[in-house]
């Protein structure tokens, strides 16, 4: 019983803050003393704001990016992997580990200082060597950095989820396909990929979701573009608005409905092989 | 033959993923450690050089690794006091039905807006969150938000989640025998759960412990929005060195210091608690 109490008011600490970000979202005061009335004027502001809808594209365009590219990178990896043994698994394997446990303050950090110092290289000498004068290609700072950023995480994500999911699988279709006279590519498409699929699609969207709430890894990367997060950070840091709750509350909403779908996909399988044993 | 056209595949599968390691995790590390040995140029650039003087010049963000050195610790303590309790409620008193919505309620949040979620405690802790309450009923002048009490609310806040699943799963793998056995010899709940229940939970608790020490020690948000430019953390003193001063030789030592001590930390605790890497496959969904 104090057990139970206990766990209510945990999930009470977990979630009323999300609650209030909310609840506050539809206020029509100005603060979180004065609760006016219900309104959706935050939201019709947020929304007619370019900048934050600038913003917005280019956290759905990097996000989207991120994920595709995590998903089949992930996957080939992880079926690559599965093949093999020894020192070379074992070197992908710290890597893997390494690129998940990392701080993403070191990886926005890294990566910023290896790209300037890159592109302060490459800028005079493809200025030098452009065949007509008037407009060489500048290499900067932009959405292409954060994406390859992100993804150095979220691919290593989808290896371990996909792997997971290889680890788990029926072997003996695989080997009843072989004996059918099956080519290794009619396998592979009629046998392993509908049973991992759940997990690269888990995966994309935990990667997406992942990129899309990333702060700390753009902050250093973006250059002179502005993502979703920086933006509220920025308008944070300017003073607090009713609007950040409105915009608050559509990320918390994208990212927790993308969540509970990956959860599905992720637990369906855990379900299936706990009733099996 | 087949062996053979199986290796190719195999490498050509792998080719895009070691590109991306080497090209955005192992290079730029590189060049981090190769900027940390340089100096700064008088308009803040890098001049190519091999000196130790950025390292020389740690000791003037002293503060900044002793508070990352005291609230990460801190802060993993007080995540493993309040995650022990829900994760055993969850592993062992919960009935299955509802052990799978409870698991990932807890989860949930942490694969949440970071930034939202801290953001959330500076709205509640504010002059105009909490403190105004208290003055309604009568107690005035409570100052809550850009203190230290603040950065511990916030870290707890953002990684109770990750202290609670490792946890949960040492516990759930416990055979529950074990338990029977124990009180069928005569033994209290409390003997057996501090002989039996809390050693085989460690590898859990190392886990957990370590994942969220780790994070913390890279922590930026949360001492920037919480702590009031009173509590700074490494994390606050990298940006500050990058995007502000830019002073890009002496952050990169200030990085390389940090990973240092991260590794020092993590390997010494390691082989403290887990006696090798048994518990280290915790998946973090």
């Amino acid at each position: 019983m104090v057990m139970r109490v206990y766990s209510f008011v945990v999930y009470l600490f977990l979630y009323v803050p999300i609650g209030i970000i909310v609840l506050f979202s539809f206020n029509s005061g100005r603060h979180a003393s004065e609760f006016v009335g219900l309104s959706s004027k935050w939201y019709g502001k947020a929304l007619s704001n370019p900048f934050m809808m600038d913003a917005l594209t280019s956290s759905l365009i990097i996000a989207f990016s991120a994920a595709t590219l995590s998903s089949i990178m992930g996957t080939t990896a992880a079926l690559a992997l599965q093949r093999m043994r020894g020192p070379v698994r074992v070197i992908f394997d710290g890597l893997i580990y390494i690129s998940i446990m990392i701080p993403g303050i070191v990886i926005g950090i890294a990566t910023l200082v290896a790209l300037v110092t890159v592109f302060d290289i490459l800028n005079p000498v493809l200025a030098a060597i452009w065949p007509d004068d008037n407009r060489p290609p500048k290499l900067s700072l932009g959405y292409i950095s954060v994406i390859a950023a992100h993804t150095l995480f979220t691919m290593s994500l989808v290896i371990v989820l996909v792997r997971a999911r290889i680890t788990g699988m029926d072997r003996t279709l695989i080997e009843a396909s072989q004996d059918l006279y099956a080519t290794p590519w009619q396998t592979f498409c009629q046998i392993t990929l509908p049973q991992i699929s759940p997990a690269i699609l888990a995966g994309f969207l935990l990667s997406f979701t992942f990129s899309f709430d990333d702060f700390i890894i753009s902050f250093f990367v973006a250059g002179a573009n502005t993502t979703l997060p920086i933006y509220i950070f920025s308008s944070i840091r300017r003073g607090i608005t009713p609007e950040v709750n409105a915009i608050g509350t559509m990320v918390l909403v994208v990212s927790l409905t993308l969540l509970i779908i990956a959860q599905v996909l992720l637990r369906s399988r855990e379900n299936k092989s706990s009733r099996d044993n | 033959m087949g062996n053979k056209k199986g290796s190719w595949l195999t490498a050509a599968l792998l080719a895009p993923t070691t590109l991306w390691f080497l090209i955005m995790l192992v290079f730029p590390l590189i060049v981090v450690v190769i900027y940390s040995f340089g100096e700064r140029a008088p308009v803040g650039g890098y001049v190519a050089s091999l000196t130790l003087e950025q390292y020389a010049n740690l000791p003037s963000r002293l503060k900044a690794f002793t508070n990352t050195m005291t609230f990460a610790p801190l802060g993993a303590l007080m995540c493993l006091i309040i995650a022990y309790p829900l994760a055993y409620y969850l592993a062992v008193k919960v009935s299955q039905r509802w052990k799978l919505l409870l698991l990932v309620l807890v989860i949930l949040p942490f694969w949440t807006s970071m930034l939202i979620r801290t953001y959330a405690w500076i709205f509640i802790l504010g002059g105009r969150g909490i403190p105004t309450l208290l003055e309604i009923i009568g107690i005035e002048g409570v100052r809550l938000i850009n203190t230290p009490f603040a950065v511990v609310v916030g870290i707890v806040y953002g990684y109770l989640p990750l202290m609670v699943f490792p946890i949960y799963v040492s516990l759930d793998k416990l055979d529950k025998r074990l338990l029977e056995a124990a009180s069928d010899l005569g033994s209290t709940p409390f003997r057996s759960f501090v002989q039996i229940t809390l050693p085989l939970s460690m590898p859990g608790v190392a886990t957990g412990c370590m994942l969220v020490f780790i994070l913390l020690m890279g922590e930026f948000l949360i001492p920037a929005f919480l702590g009031g430019g009173k509590v700074f953390f490494i994390g606050n003193a990298l940006v500050d060195l990058f995007l502000q001063s830019r002073n890009w030789p002496f952050g990169s030592a200030v990085a390389v210091m940090l990973v240092i001590i991260m590794l020092v930390t993590v390997s010494l605790y390691m082989r403290f608690t887990m006696g090798g890497k048994s518990g280290r496959d915790t998946s973090i969904m």
